[in-house]
């Protein structure tokens, strides 16, 4: 289409760029693609967008995943149960405990493996803190595509904090392997009972600085709020689960609907916001983190005695002085080791809320000590099919913030 | 009152007052390793052990890697964070070219250097399957003191580098033999 | 409270011959139906008054090559939620290899896309009326798909780890 302007009219942009010849210039309407490629800074993770742009404003998008298809599901067929926790962990990698724990718990459903309190309620805290380190990337990072970077330095050094209490548990910093099939690997250490204290009362003022640099803040809101809304409707069919699609008015919440792991004895109120904007989701990350908060707390101070493990010799490896003394023991640890315990025949299908929505782990076992598939329902893959429709008809700034607020983590895109 | 501030050796050259003189290439090796501008390529877990270096507990900027650039062209060393899968090859190579000399490399991680845990079909086996590594970062993920030291080899790389290494036929038939001209 | 009987006998009075195979492992109504009645069965439960099983949570595919069955060498297998009642179903279409195709279910949920895609770019299923089945997490010039279960893990054509060091 050819439209003829007249350019005395001076309020048309890039009008002052002089034309070849003289007279009105011919403008002709054609759409640039766009190539928002896998490496770029504001792609946190690497996927692709290619997008048709008219001028500034986007008017459709295509994208191309799978640039970190590392293959888990065809890994997992091969590896013995307690070997596939180190795949989960690379999933999500901003939270990897919540991967390790649902994988545990999907197994320990299978094998029919009653897990006791006080382990449900150390993964529940450590569940709880790797939801708080993943919004607070997040939200961190929302802050740096708008231009503010000073609130994620300081969010990060709160997840250094998180990071020495994961240390304390399982040794590692952010890929922990948590955990075990029927509990965990080693009780709280007191360190770590203190650690977790001086996080709960120290994190409260930090949460509170950053929300008063963000939440109120007239540039901030003017960036975020009406861009990128989605309604509950389209949310529900693309799939959304999590905090987007709470940020659209539904709560569905896999901790409340399913509860796992003593979720149920917990007293936590789960955000909801209006219109599923890119300020809804900011805003319901930031207040789950205080609803996460609530529950480390209720749970530090309610820590049940006893083990912190299931007394399941045939799949959780008997304790070191047991192995020299105990001819038992010694066997049931030469057979665990060595993959020869045979988990039994079925079909599980096992869902946590992980940061960005329900995790699930569809296992089927065949008899042996690998699984026979094993399917991750993965968050990310799953709603960052509505990017482009989020993105109709806004600029190219607002489709970055969008999708920095969707939170979509490449490991858990392209599995 | 004993200091614990250790004093960095000056290169050897002739001083007076007010100068100091010394060869060329000790100067050029000096201001290259000390504002290494750094290409963040993260694509999985080692990217958010990058941020966390980058953040102001380990705090990079320290070691001259104030800037993070995001353009190939503006960076001195591209450091690979991640796993790189067989489709994400040609985009590494295609960054790489577009740096300008004197660049280096960094594999931080075990899957940029060999892999990693997954020896897959789709992933590569190692990036210097296409392009010259310099150094090597194992760890899954590193630690970030362990990105630091890395980062402190490349510098002990580049401050003792000579000025014509980059046009030897040494380096020429290296990037030959990746098929990069 | 929706109860697996109550539903498993609301879609044999619907469907009748063609759901069959109905189990309930972990209590998950699990049940097999044939290729032509899965997008009826999809909508019947979306827009069931009182079911409102409107909630696709996954889609994926499974291959059985030692099945003597070869009608049942490849599985789809439907993971649907209804957030009203807190139900979930499992629905599974058995197919084989000869005539591997099932229609899309993207006309109900916009969520099918890519969880088709990603079941065609591991297993080869082709879903008929897809707006774009081209594979996608792999690259698009691989000519196998890498899930089913003959092929190996391992790239064939690597050449630095030798295979007799790591017991393959």
């Amino acid at each position: 289409m050819n439209t003829v302007l007249d350019v005395s009219n001076k309020n048309i942009p890039g009008a002052d760029v002089p034309a070849q010849s003289d007279g009105p210039i011919q403008y002709v309407n054609e759409l640039t693609t766009l190539n928002l490629g896998p490496t770029h800074p504001a792609t946190h993770g690497i996927f692709q967008n290619i997008l048709q742009m008219d001028g500034e404003k986007i008017v459709s998008g295509e994208q191309t995943i799978g640039y970190i298809h590392r293959a888990f599901e065809k890994i997992a067929e091969r590896r013995p149960f307690y070997q596939i926790t180190t795949l989960t962990d690379r999933m999500n990698y901003c939270s990897s405990p919540i991967n390790n724990m649902g994988w545990h718990m999907t197994v320990e459903k299978l094998l029919g493996v009653q897990v006791p309190k006080r382990a449900q309620y150390i993964r529940v805290i450590m569940m709880e803190l790797a939801r708080i380190a993943d919004h607070l990337i997040c939200n961190g990072i929302l802050g740096v595509d708008t231009g503010a970077y000073t609130g994620f330095l300081y969010l990060m050094q709160e997840r250094e904090n998180i990071y020495e209490i994961y240390e304390e548990m399982c040794g590692a910093r952010l890929t922990t392997n948590m955990g075990r099939i029927g509990g965990m690997e080693r009780d709280l250490s007191a360190e770590a009972i203190r650690k977790i204290r001086a996080f709960v009362s120290r994190y409260p003022k930090v949460l509170r600085e950053f929300e008063n640099m963000f939440n109120r803040n007239r540039i901030f809101m003017d960036r975020v709020v009406n861009v990128g809304p989605i309604t509950a409707e389209r949310a529900l069919s693309y799939g959304f689960t999590g905090p987007n699609l709470r940020a659209a008015g539904v709560d569905y919440d896999v901790r409340v609907m399913n509860p796992y792991s003593s979720y149920e004895d917990f007293e936590f109120d789960v955000p909801v916001g209006q219109n599923g904007d890119t300020y809804d989701r900011f805003m319901v990350r930031g207040e789950e983190m205080w609803q996460s908060l609530r529950i480390i707390e209720q749970a530090i101070e309610n820590l049940p005695e006893g083990s912190h493990y299931a007394d399941a010799p045939e799949y959780y490896l008997p304790p070191k002085q047991e192995v020299y003394k105990n001819m038992e023991a010694l066997i049931y640890h030469f057979k665990i080791v060595m993959g020869e315990i045979d988990a039994p025949v079925g079909e599980v299908y096992h869902s946590v809320e992980g940061g960005n929505g329900e995790l699930g782990f569809y296992l089927i076992s065949d008899g042996g000590r690998a699984p026979y598939r094993l399917h991750f329902r993965r968050p990310s893959f799953i709603y960052y099919q509505a990017y482009p429709e989020m993105c109709k008809g806004v600029t190219l700034s607002d489709a970055i913030v969008i999708m920095s607020s969707l939170n979509v983590i490449a490991g858990e895109l392209d599995a | 009152m004993a200091s614990n501030i250790k004093l960095a050796e000056a290169p050897e050259g002739y001083e007076g007052s007010g100068f100091f003189a010394t060869s060329l290439d000790k100067v050029i090796g000096l201001a290259r390793a000390n504002s290494l501008w750094p290409l963040p390529f993260a694509t999985s877990c080692c990217g958010i052990e990058f941020m966390a270096t980058m953040g102001s507990n380990y705090d990079i900027a320290r070691f001259g890697a104030e800037r993070p650039s995001f353009s190939p062209r503006q960076a001195d060393v591209l450091l690979v964070a991640g796993t790189i899968a067989k489709k994400m090859a040609p985009v590494v190579k295609q960054v790489y070219l577009q740096m300008a000399e004197p660049r280096w490399v960094i594999a931080i991680g075990a899957c940029a250097s060999s892999g990693g845990i997954f020896d897959t079909y789709s992933v590569l086996q190692g990036i210097d399957r296409i392009i010259p590594v310099d150094v090597y970062v194992p760890g899954c993920p590193p630690r970030p003191e362990q990105i630091l030291d890395g980062l402190m080899q490349v510098q002990e790389l580049a401050k003792n580098e000579s000025l014509r290494r980059r046009n030897s036929p040494a380096y020429q038939n290296l990037l030959e033999s990746y098929n990069i001209q | 409270m929706l109860t697996n009987e109550e539903v498993a006998k609301d879609l044999i009075r619907q469907f009748g011959e063609d759901v069959y195979d109905f189990e309930d492992p972990f209590d998950l109504l699990t049940l097999s139906t044939k290729r032509e009645q899965l997008i009826p069965m999809l909508q019947y439960l979306k827009d069931h008054p009182t079911y409102q099983i409107n909630f696709l949570t996954d889609i994926c595919g499974i291959h059985y090559p030692d099945d003597p069955n070869p009608e049942r060498e490849f599985c789809v297998v439907y993971h649907l939620h209804s957030l009203i009642h807190n139900f979930r179903v499992r629905l599974k279409v058995f197919l084989s290899e000869a005539d591997l195709h099932i229609p899309t279910a993207t006309t109900i949920y916009a969520c099918a896309n890519w969880m088709e895609r990603e079941t065609y770019d591991f297993f080869g299923v082709n879903f008929d009326g897809h707006p774009k089945l081209i594979r996608i997490l792999n690259m698009e010039d691989m000519d196998y798909f890498p899930m089913r279960r003959q092929y190996p893990l391992e790239d064939s054509t690597r050449e630095d780890k030798i295979d007799a060091l790591f017991g393959r």
